[in-house]
């Protein structure tokens, strides 16, 4: 499988997603979502961190400078419970966006 | 979300500042690093692994500027747009220095007469409840505010039900008694709970006790702070002390706060306790108090009206004699304190505020025309992918930046002016308006300041902001900034022209008028000369000078006395000398004429023999006084002619007799003469009914002399103290002073002569600014036709023609604007009210001279684009295409 670019508008979401189940500092959430997606996805760096000012910004997620395993000294992002909120929004949306494309595609399949 | 939460985010992270920067490099750092080590991992070398990962990565700087155009309030890009802002206004001084100026100008004179309004009106009295504070006095037909009698006062305060607490005050004199001689000094005497009601403390000794006004107490005083810094040294022990005043022993019991003024009589350095005692204060018909009440909670102004007026009517059928028509006033003593000054101030503002007006017009109009020459700036700035708010901001940060420096310069002009206006009032009519002491630039100029500047950027940005390119980018871009003047802008700089050109109409004239009637006042017919007269006012201490005949036989040996001073014409003694007030007023009836009770009103003055000749009155009818009107010969009276007008209508006066409300023997008069009018009131004010008695038989222990001086009257009045100290060190002598000097000080000169120079020079500001503004627009639009000028003089169009058409240009929004002006200005008029003396606010003349003037300067302003148009060569125009 080769890779693909994100659909605009979802890095938020898949942000959010990955900071679901425990804090991760900015490269353990690009590599999460990579290794998730089955490397089908990936996030650019140079969306990544503007993104994640992003979320600040919102109140969505909190930063806070941390250890690594390794003793590094890398700073963590956590969702806030607005975030959770907001995640929430977005997922249902966005599943409601996929299964009205899905209905588009069948029908034209049938179409077809 | 909440935006408001967004922002509080976004200054905290903001906050932080330079860590926000560092943070995200080790951020970066460390994923990079990350990467690397993934890299080496798979295999590959260190050198090898570093560069991909920086491939990869891409470009760091770019990401920290995107991710802190996340973050930021693009503080940076604001901080461009000040640069550049600053760059556009350096690039163009004489622009910038312009506009500053113009609203420096504007703003230095609104916020100093603002600091006025804010002293004299908005800043509440300086006392613990303000708002609670009232006027409590008599009122009649011929004065709406009437002093108390004493025995009307103690029955109000009885009986009233709105008053928690209600005291009454005198204006007085004391004659202190110093080691160095006696001293008049300005005293006020007042009710044992004054200080309580008005909410003040003494910072030394104590207050009066509530009963220490009783008749039986001993006489005890308080010290102004000034006056016990002055007179006292600051001693701690004067408290207690036992001091003469007035010939009478007085202990000193306390002293009042730095702070504390009393408005009616700001100067007051003693106040004494008001003692019931003399006739006066045993006869209702006696008014000399004036109250002062605190309200109690909740009660309202016209509540405490009604309940005074209820008791004045019960006293009234009480006591009809002395009662009839007297009822009751009740005004917030603020009021009572500001109220005469307080027309002149919204004049003043008003007049003030237009001049601000023009300069903002003025300044929008420099402002459209600039950004007019910067629309292809705009559109190439719009193109390379500047936001229209991006654009917007550009005006916002250029306005801001020059009403920044506007508002700093007009500070500065501000804080001037404040001292100039403020050594225009008068020494002595400062003192009795302290509250214009801590005067300047308050909390609430700083924040009036601070609300003309925001309405100021307000105006500025949107002016050009008008002119933001929107949808004709292109058409724009390729009209290469040579167009013609945008139909908008013509249409609103003409209109903003005649409204400056309005205002200045309205100021010019407001401002004619009140020069009009100033020389009106100066030249009002006084009935007198009062040039070459020295005054002087007279104080004998009373224990000494107790009997009447004792104070006729002082007076008598002071004129001879000073008539003998060298250069002496003559010289006499009154109560009140002329342009003082109508005051001091007398009941009379008359025998002979059916009396129905009714209180017939007139001013009171008794006056030496030689008063009339001194002042050189015009004798209408009868005799003037002699040296044998004396208390051992009969009774006499001279009456003013609007008193024979008023009362004898029709008749001779001379030979009449009149008294007292009760035409008691002692009382009766004989009328000897009939004077012309005599200016006894301020110099705006009607002439009252006035009988002149002779001082002879009816001495006082308080009176002016007036001398006449062949030479410079001023030289005499030094010799006129000494004379008088030489007779008895014991008697006080103030407020040396001639009559001219008089009247000029007098508060109706004062008000109109300040308020014809003030709205003057707002005037001359306003004309000025008006007619820079014309020439402006009419130049402007000259530069902006040229083409077309050029067009019409190569198809045959005299160089005349095009001359007329430039003028007729700026003659219709000179018209427009003069005929607007003129008629704003009659209601403009309409609302100076008592400001306009003599004169009418539709005065033709001045209205046409005004109108004459501005066609004028707009002819003169017009005259040199008109020129310049009619000299454009064709050729040039057109092949500048």
């Amino acid at each position: 499988m080769g890779k693909a670019d994100l659909i605009p508008g979802t890095l938020d979401m898949l942000i959010l997603t990955t900071l679901k189940r425990a804090p991760l500092h900015g490269y353990a959430i690009a590599q999460s979502i990579k290794r998730i997606s089955d490397d089908v996805l990936t996030v650019e760096e140079g969306s990544l961190y503007p993104a994640l000012q992003r979320l600040l910004v919102q109140g969505w997620v909190k930063a806070e400078w941390k250890k690594t395993e390794t003793n590094r000294r890398a700073r963590f992002y956590t969702m806030t419970a607005p975030g959770r909120k907001q995640l929430g929004l977005e997922v249902s949306q966005f599943r409601q966006m996929m299964t009205a494309i899905g209905r588009v595609l069948e029908d034209a399949e049938e179409a077809g | 979300m909440s935006a408001l939460g967004r922002l509080a985010r976004k200054i905290a992270i903001r906050l932080r500042g330079e860590r926000f920067g560092g943070e995200l490099d080790e951020e970066m750092a460390f994923h990079r690093e990350q990467m690397e080590q993934e890299l080496q991992a798979g295999g590959m070398s260190t050198e090898e692994s570093r560069r991909a990962a920086m491939r990869q990565f891409g470009n760091a700087t770019r990401m920290q500027e995107r991710s802190r155009e996340v973050i930021g309030f693009r503080l940076e890009t604001v901080v461009q747009d000040l640069r550049f802002a600053v760059r556009q206004l350096r690039r163009n001084p004489g622009f910038t220095v312009t506009a500053i100026l113009l609203l420096a100008l504007g703003m230095g004179a609104s916020l100093a007469i603002f600091a006025f309004v804010d002293a004299a009106l908005l800043q509440p009295l300086p006392y613990a409840q303000p708002n609670r504070l009232v006027e409590v006095t008599e009122s009649l037909a011929l004065f709406p505010r009437g002093n108390l009698s004493y025995p009307d006062y103690v029955d109000w305060k009885r009986m009233n039900s709105v008053l928690s607490s209600f005291d009454v005050y005198n204006g007085t004199s004391y004659l202190l008694q110093t080691p160095t001689g006696v001293v008049p000094v300005p005293g006020l005497s007042v009710s044992a709970g004054f200080f309580r009601t008005l909410g003040v403390q003494p910072v030394l000794g104590r207050d009066f006790h509530p009963d220490e006004d009783a008749v039986s107490a001993p006489a005890t005083a308080l010290l102004s702070y000034a006056a016990w810094q002055q007179r006292f040294g600051g001693r701690r022990d004067v408290i207690g002390e036992t001091v003469k005043l007035s010939g009478s022993p007085v202990t000193i019991i306390g002293v009042l706060p730095a702070s504390f003024a009393f408005a009616p009589r700001g100067n007051a350095a003693i106040f004494g306790s008001l003692q019931a005692t003399g006739e006066c204060a045993t006869r209702r018909s006696c008014h000399n108090l004036i109250g002062v009440g605190l309200l109690k909670p909740g009660v309202t102004i016209s509540a405490a009206l009604a309940n005074m007026k209820a008791i004045a009517a019960q006293l009234e059928r009480q006591y009809p004699d002395s009662n009839r028509g007297q009822g009751a006033s009740v005004i917030p003593l603020a009021q009572s304190i500001t109220g005469d000054i307080r027309p002149i101030l919204m004049i003043l503002m008003c007049g003030a505020g237009m001049l601000l007006l023009i300069a903002c017009v003025n300044v929008s109009n420099l402002l459209l025309v600039r950004s007019e020459t910067r629309r292809q700036e705009m559109a190439v700035r719009s193109a390379l992918g500047a936001s229209r708010v991006r654009l917007a901001r550009q005006f916002v940060t250029e306005g801001l930046m020059l009403v920044l420096a506007g508002t700093a310069a007009g500070s500065l002009l501000a804080d001037a002016a404040i001292r100039i206006l403020h050594g225009m009032i008068a020494k002595d009519m400062l003192d009795n308006m302290p509250y214009l002491r801590g005067m300047g630039f308050s909390p609430h100029v700083w924040m009036f300041a601070g609300a003309v500047a925001a309405l100021a950027v307000a105006v500025f940005s949107l002016a050009p902001l008008l002119r933001l390119p929107g949808a004709q980018l292109r058409e724009r871009l390729s009209e290469g900034g040579r167009g013609a003047a945008g139909p908008l802008w013509k249409r609103l700089g003409a209109n903003l022209v005649i409204a400056e050109l309005a205002i200045a109409v309205v100021l010019l004239a407001s401002a004619g008028l009140l020069t009009k009637s100033f020389w009106r006042l100066l030249h009002v017919e006084l009935g007198f000369r009062p040039d070459h007269v020295a005054t002087l006012e007279v104080g004998l201490p009373h224990a000494e000078f107790a009997k009447n005949e004792q104070q006729v036989a002082f007076g008598r040996t002071l004129l001879d006395r000073v008539r003998m001073l060298p250069g002496v014409e003559s010289a006499a003694l009154t109560t009140l000398p002329p342009v003082s007030c109508n005051c001091n007023t007398g009941w009379v009836r008359f025998v002979g004429k059916p009396y129905n009770g009714v209180h017939n009103e007139v001013n009171d003055r008794q006056v030496s023999a030689g008063f009339f000749h001194t002042v050189q009155a015009q004798l209408v009818r009868g005799r003037w006084f002699t040296e044998e009107d004396d208390a051992s010969h009969p009774k006499v009276v001279v009456i003013n002619e609007a008193f024979a007008q008023k009362y004898f209508a029709g008749e001779d006066p001379i030979g009449k007799k009149m008294g007292d409300t009760a035409l008691k023997p002692d009382s009766l008069r004989t009328i000897v003469g009939v004077t012309a009018n005599i200016k006894d009131g301020a110099l705006d004010s009607e002439e009252w009914p006035t009988e002149y008695e002779p001082f002879a038989q009816d001495p006082s222990t308080y009176f002016s002399m007036m001398v006449r001086t062949a030479q410079d009257e001023t030289t005499i009045l030094p010799e006129l103290a000494a004379a008088i100290h030489q007779m008895n060190p014991g008697v006080g002598a103030q407020d040396e002073t001639t009559m001219t000097q008089r009247i000029h000080d007098s508060y109706s000169a004062w008000l109109h002569r300040s308020a014809a120079w003030l709205v003057g020079g707002f005037a001359a500001l306003a004309l000025l600014l008006s007619v820079i503004g014309l020439y402006g627009v009419i130049a402007y639009s000259v530069s902006q036709r040229t083409r077309e000028i050029g067009v019409r003089m190569a198809l045959g169009a005299q160089q005349s023609a095009v001359h007329w058409m430039i003028l007729r240009e700026a003659g219709w929004l000179t018209g427009i604007g003069i005929a607007v002006g003129l008629a704003c200005s009659i209601g403009a008029a309409e609302l100076m009210g008592s400001l306009l003396f003599g004169v009418r606010a539709w005065d033709l003349p001045t209205l046409a001279a005004v109108a004459a003037v501005l066609g004028f300067s707009a002819l003169l302003a017009s005259a040199l684009p008109a020129r310049r148009a009619a000299r454009v060569n064709p050729v040039e125009a057109l092949r500048a295409e």
